[in-house]
């Protein structure tokens, strides 16, 4: 296997859930990465009045941590995508789904985003405006209400034989059937 | 209110206590960070695409990506548990239960806002750790849903009072 082929997931898989013991070898602390969007709000120059109760607390505890891993992740892409960089090329989707995304009018199957929708340039159109606004609204709500996102419930959290992970995890897939079978054939 | 009170499993108490930690240690976390984005691209998690595909069925690649990475983690903590191992400072590691909390609806926190977190991971087709790593790799629109994912916590935030958990 090549590091510039696009990696299995038998491979990228045992790799990600190691990060799980390292983190708490390292710092007793439990792989999440939403947490650090609470952390990111709490930082914020907001005087105390006007801060939810929620975000009262002091973020640099965690904050610091957090701010470094995702600092790390956003380099981690960097080089992922603009030094390694073919495994964006590569991408085989399912013929099931390149079927399925053309009938809903996604023309572009290229790359990791479609450019119809995640672009500057598609800000302007209303589908363009959702996806990535609303989408990262909801994530952010939704991964806080839940106590954790991805990182944190489906991967930490079911390893733990968490049952509210379990909820959460289904709670994810609910939503996400219902937004690709019923909400993106009438958005797009 | 007292963060230690408040439910937030993504942290261990063993973290809330721990001393602040040295320069070298970030550097670790930040390279620990490194090498998640790394996998996130290369294993394509971080595509739009992937995530379309997943939540059709039509491909194994995520199902058996998440999969065992949950193996990995379980057997790690099982392990982790078993052996009674410390952290580095020689801390031992506590993993917080997850609470039901105590709304008329069971559990309400967990499907409810999994359903909200669902609805925003099928639309944008990356949840937190892809967003930072596509960020990073240059699609730098997904700045702004990063912001609309602080603005969405920021309004949990408020809102919090309210809702059931």
């Amino acid at each position: 296997m090549s590091l510039l082929e696009p990696w299995p997931w038998y491979v990228a898989g045992p790799l990600i859930g190691l990060v799980v013991p390292l983190l708490l070898i390292v710092g007793g602390r439990l792989f999440g990465v939403s947490a650090t969007l609470r952390d990111a709000c709490a930082a914020l120059p907001v005087a105390d009045q006007h801060t939810p109760a929620f975000l009262r607390y002091d973020w640099r505890a965690s904050g610091r941590w957090n701010f470094a891993l995702v600092a790390g992740i956003g380099l981690g892409g960097f080089l992922g995508l603009q030094v390694l960089g073919s495994a964006e090329a590569t991408l085989a989707l399912a013929p099931d789904t390149q079927a399925s995304l053309r009938a809903l009018g996604l023309t572009d199957l290229s790359g990791f985003v479609p450019r119809e929708l995640v672009a500057w340039s598609a800000l302007t159109t209303g589908p363009g405006l959702i996806v990535v606004l609303g989408g990262g609204f909801l994530i952010g709500f939704g991964a806080r209400w839940a106590g954790g996102c991805t990182s944190g419930h489906a991967i930490s959290g079911l390893a733990d034989l968490q049952v509210p992970s379990l909820v959460a995890v289904l709670g994810f897939f609910v939503g996400g059937l219902f937004m690709t079978y019923i909400v993106l054939p009438v958005l797009l | 209110m007292n963060p230690a009170s408040d439910l937030t499993p993504t942290r261990t108490s063993a973290s809330l206590s721990a001393p602040a930690p040295s320069g070298w240690a970030y550097v670790g976390y930040g390279l620990l960070g490194v090498y998640l984005g790394v996998v996130f691209t290369q294993s394509q998690v971080i595509s739009w695409f992937r995530i379309y595909e997943m939540f059709r069925f039509d491909s194994f690649h995520m199902y058996g990506l998440i999969g065992t990475a949950v193996g990995t983690a379980a057997l790690s903590i099982a392990l982790i548990k078993k052996l009674n191992l410390k952290t580095l400072h020689g801390e031992p590691i506590h993993l917080a239960p997850k609470a039901w909390g105590q709304a008329r609806l069971p559990g309400a926190r967990y499907w409810m806002g999994g359903i909200l977190f669902g609805l925003g991971w099928a639309l944008l087709g990356a949840c937190p750790g892809p967003i930072f790593a596509l960020v990073g790799g240059g699609i730098s629109v997904m700045v702004l849903a990063l912001a609309g994912a602080l603005v969405g916590t920021w309004t949990y935030a408020a809102l919090r009072p309210h809702l059931p958990h």
